[in-house]
């Protein structure tokens, strides 16, 4: 494979779309196939084989706003529709060519209009089970860019000068990694991508995997013959079948284009990716549990140092980076460091993908410069709270992020503010909330979420995480006493600062945020009995969000 | 590690100690009869770093590190003892007293148990936490020994001595979080496990978890001490 042969696949796909008048894009992400957009593409093919209209239609992955699905792009036109059923088939078929069936239409120009898409360009867009679609799109060109005519210290170089840093949630900057396990001394290294997305609410990695997996690949061979590694791994959550699926059928075409596998495009560079399934351990997305899995041994995490860098996977020097991390190397080697350097805020460069969730108008995936500030992704990308509720809070960085209250909406995201707020990037989840929320309750859901996904191991986080969810639970009852709340803030300061991995050393986030900003919900809970939202039911102790 | 110097010095508590490359806090601290509380170390076990009693202080540095597996540098400035650490050992120890149901006075380790003494050492006078008081099992199908989970504080010493040290690997974790315990091979009893009857285990174990039958009512002492000196003699083989 060379890049004029790349050029030749892309010219040739292009040519075999162009013999099509119009092309009829359905989204086959999670959240529109469960409403029976596989349904829907039988009844449009059906429908354009009966018309005798020269149409393609094309599967996708995730067009973003998941809430108006199943959703339809007809391209030249861009003509978008929500809430498409099987039955709407052969209208649209018969539309093509006059005007837009109105009813079926949506306007969402001002969701689409804030968002910069760099990791899900080709998302809704591409057939993800197809390489070719994928080839047609710039795609491996990076790679072949990258063995023709840089060095491994060229691509470190270019990483590190687009300021990338780890979309995983620790915000680690890419760059210095990469040359930090270059550095590392050995003859094998492993890359490793790290696919477990455990977060309630977040499904970023999910729809990358499942909408653009060739692209998650090409970074990783990109990265490996940056740092010297031959051999690679994919950790996905088993409960990503869809995924999983893809990822293998990507990984097969891949190697028969010679891709991967032995001397990629006539080069020394070898490079083979293996996946590995996840057995539903939250933990297992810290990255020295994630080795641990990965090399068949129970899911629990090490101390650090030694850092994977210096010795991970099988004692080797191993490179360890999230699923979008990856999917943002590709554009880089292609377009340079300095392009991705202009978007973004002064030290969080780039654009990032958040699944925004909760009591929001438009639910589904989305793609903003970073520095973006939060109303807009609330009111304008978002379409504001529904329902004539206010907005409360927004909840950042899953089990391991804090509440950021309404009134701090001027907030610009970026990993530096999200911490100083209390709250952290994290993996990109971001969940709306509004006056019905209670946060006292929001805190103890989280902890309950950490206490059972705790791998056990060190007793901070183990024996930590059980207590904080007891005192929790008594102030939703209303037995709580303000000397639990005190015992709760010192439990908090223990696990944050006691705790062996990342999990316990956030988990204790939703309630310090919360104590940080809604301590009067807090108070009126234990001296008043009273739920200011409504939701605790104080008579009776009941499991409210069993 | 292309580090050439062998000997590092550093500063433990103001004292200044000299330490070889590679060597932990903990050992160091321990040679200069410096204490670091400990529960889940064992000389003559890999340390896993789970207890979290021997957290210290280093300076420079915000974040608190296990002494049994963090390794010295030079220059390096460590404090064992801060009000900060007390703190949350005294935390740490509540959580173990009240994560399941240790009751002294009817223990068979009474007086020789490591949780009790640690508890003495580090002054802890009363418990604040709500006792959770888990409904645990007692396995006493072995014909000489056995296991009370209620006791048990999961600092892994029987998993790791007989993995490591017995080679058998019978002892293991099940469960996740508070919900953890430890299991003889697939969650078998323990009567009818491979079990091979050294009990190194029960030597190991910092607690009354793990017993001997013949003890009961009577005084019993553990003796993990035999350890170090095994290794010693199996490294010269």
């Amino acid at each position: 494979m060379t890049i004029e042969e790349l050029e030749q696949i892309a010219e040739s796909v292009k040519a075999e779309n162009a013999k099509f008048d119009y092309e009829v894009n359905v989204c086959m992400d999670l959240a529109c196939a469960s409403q029976g957009s596989e349904k829907l593409r039988e009844a449009l093919v059906k429908a354009v084989e009966a018309s005798g209209k020269t149409v393609l239609v094309r599967r996708t992955g995730c067009m973003g706003p998941c809430s108006s699905g199943p959703l339809v792009r007809v391209d030249p036109e861009e003509t978008l529709y929500s809430h498409v059923n099987a039955g709407h088939a052969e209208a649209i078929v018969s539309s093509l060519g006059g005007e837009p069936i109105q009813a079926l239409q949506c306007d969402l120009n001002e969701h689409f209009d804030k968002q910069v898409r760099v990791v899900l360009e080709n998302a809704g867009h591409i057939d993800p089970e197809k390489i070719d679609d994928y080839i047609s799109c710039d795609g491996y060109k990076a790679l072949m860019m990258a063995l023709m005519e840089m060095t491994p210290n060229g691509v470190i170089h270019r990483i590190t000068e687009s300021g990338l840093r780890g979309r995983g949630g620790g915000g680690y900057p890419t760059g210095l990694k990469w040359s930090t396990v270059a550095k590392a001394s050995g003859d094998i290294k492993y890359v490793v991508c790290n696919g477990d997305e455990g977060d309630p609410g977040a499904f970023m990695d999910r729809s990358v995997m499942e909408g653009d997996p060739h692209r998650v690949i090409e970074g990783m061979a990109l990265a490996a013959y940056a740092v010297g590694a031959s051999k690679g791994f994919i950790y996905v959550r088993a409960e990503y079948p869809v995924a999983v699926a893809r990822l293998t059928t990507a990984l097969r075409e891949a190697r028969r284009r010679g891709l991967l596998g032995s001397n990629i495009g006539g080069t020394t560079f070898s490079f083979d990716v293996e996946i590995r399934l996840g057995a539903g351990a939250f933990v297992c997305g810290e990255e020295t549990a994630l080795i641990a899995s990965i090399e068949g041994r129970r899911g629990t995490p090490k101390p650090r140092p030694p850092y994977p860098a210096v010795s991970g996977l099988w004692g080797k020097p191993t490179l360890l980076n999230n699923v979008e991390t990856y999917a943002n190397i590709a554009p880089i080697v292609r377009n340079g460091g300095k392009w991705f350097a202009n978007m973004g805020s002064e030290r969080s460069k780039g654009t990032k993908v958040f699944a925004l969730t909760g009591k929001i108008a438009n639910t589904g995936l989305i793609e903003v410069p970073l520095g973006i500030k939060l109303w807009e992704i609330i009111d304008v990308i978002g379409g504001g709270v529904p329902g004539g509720h206010t907005l409360k809070a927004i909840q950042t960085g899953g089990p391991s992020g804090g509440c950021i209250p309404a009134d701090m909406m001027g907030l610009g995201v970026s990993y530096d503010a999200l911490m100083a707020a209390g709250s952290i990037m994290g993996s990109g989840g971001m969940i709306v909330m509004d006056d019905t929320s209670c946060m006292v309750n929001v805190a103890r859901f989280f902890i309950e979420f950490c206490m059972t996904e705790s791998c056990g191991k060190c007793i901070p986080c183990r024996a930590g995480t059980a207590q904080m969810h007891t005192l929790l639970t008594r102030i939703c009852d209303g037995t709580g006493t303000m000397e639990d709340l005190e015992l709760l803030e010192d439990l908090c300061s223990t696990v944050k600062e006691a705790s062996l991995c990342g999990l316990g050393q956030t988990a204790p986030n939703p309630v310090l945020s919360t104590l940080k900003y809604f301590r009067n919900e807090y108070i009126e809970h234990i001296v008043h009995k009273r739920c200011p939202a409504g939701v605790c039911n104080m008579e009776v102790p009941v499991e409210v969000l069993a | 590690m292309s580090d050439p110097v062998e000997v590092k010095t550093l500063i433990i508590d103001g004292q200044e100690v000299s330490a070889l490359r590679g060597q932990t806090i903990l050992e160091v601290a321990r040679e200069n009869d410096i204490n670091i509380p400990t529960l889940c170390h064992l000389e003559g076990l890999s340390d896993v770093g789970a207890c979290r009693l021997c957290l210290v202080e280093i300076k420079g540095s915000n974040k608190l590190l296990p002494a049994c597996v963090a390794t010295v540098f030079e220059g390096m400035e460590v404090s064992t003892n801060t009000e900060r650490l007390q703190k949350h050992r005294r935390m740490i120890l509540e959580m173990l007293f009240a994560e399941r149901n240790h009751i002294c006075a009817v223990c068979v380790s009474n007086g020789y148990c490591e949780l009790q003494a640690m508890g003495q050492e580090q002054g802890l006078t009363h418990i604040r936490l709500p006792y959770r008081n888990p409904a645990l099992t007692v396995d006493a199908s072995h014909e000489r020994f056995t296991v009370d989970h209620n006791r048990c504080i999961l600092c892994m010493r029987c998993v790791r001595v007989c993995a490591e040290i017995e080679g058998a690997h019978v002892w293991d974790v099940m469960g996740r979080g508070i919900d953890s315990i430890v299991i003889t091979d697939l969650h078998d009893e323990w009567g009818s496990s491979t079990c091979t009857r050294c009990g190194k285990c029960v030597q190991v174990c910092p607690t009354g978890a793990l017993f001997d039958k013949s003890k009961i009512g009577s005084d019993h002492p553990k003796y993990p001490d035999f350890l170090p000196n095994l290794k010693l003699m199996r490294e010269a083989q």
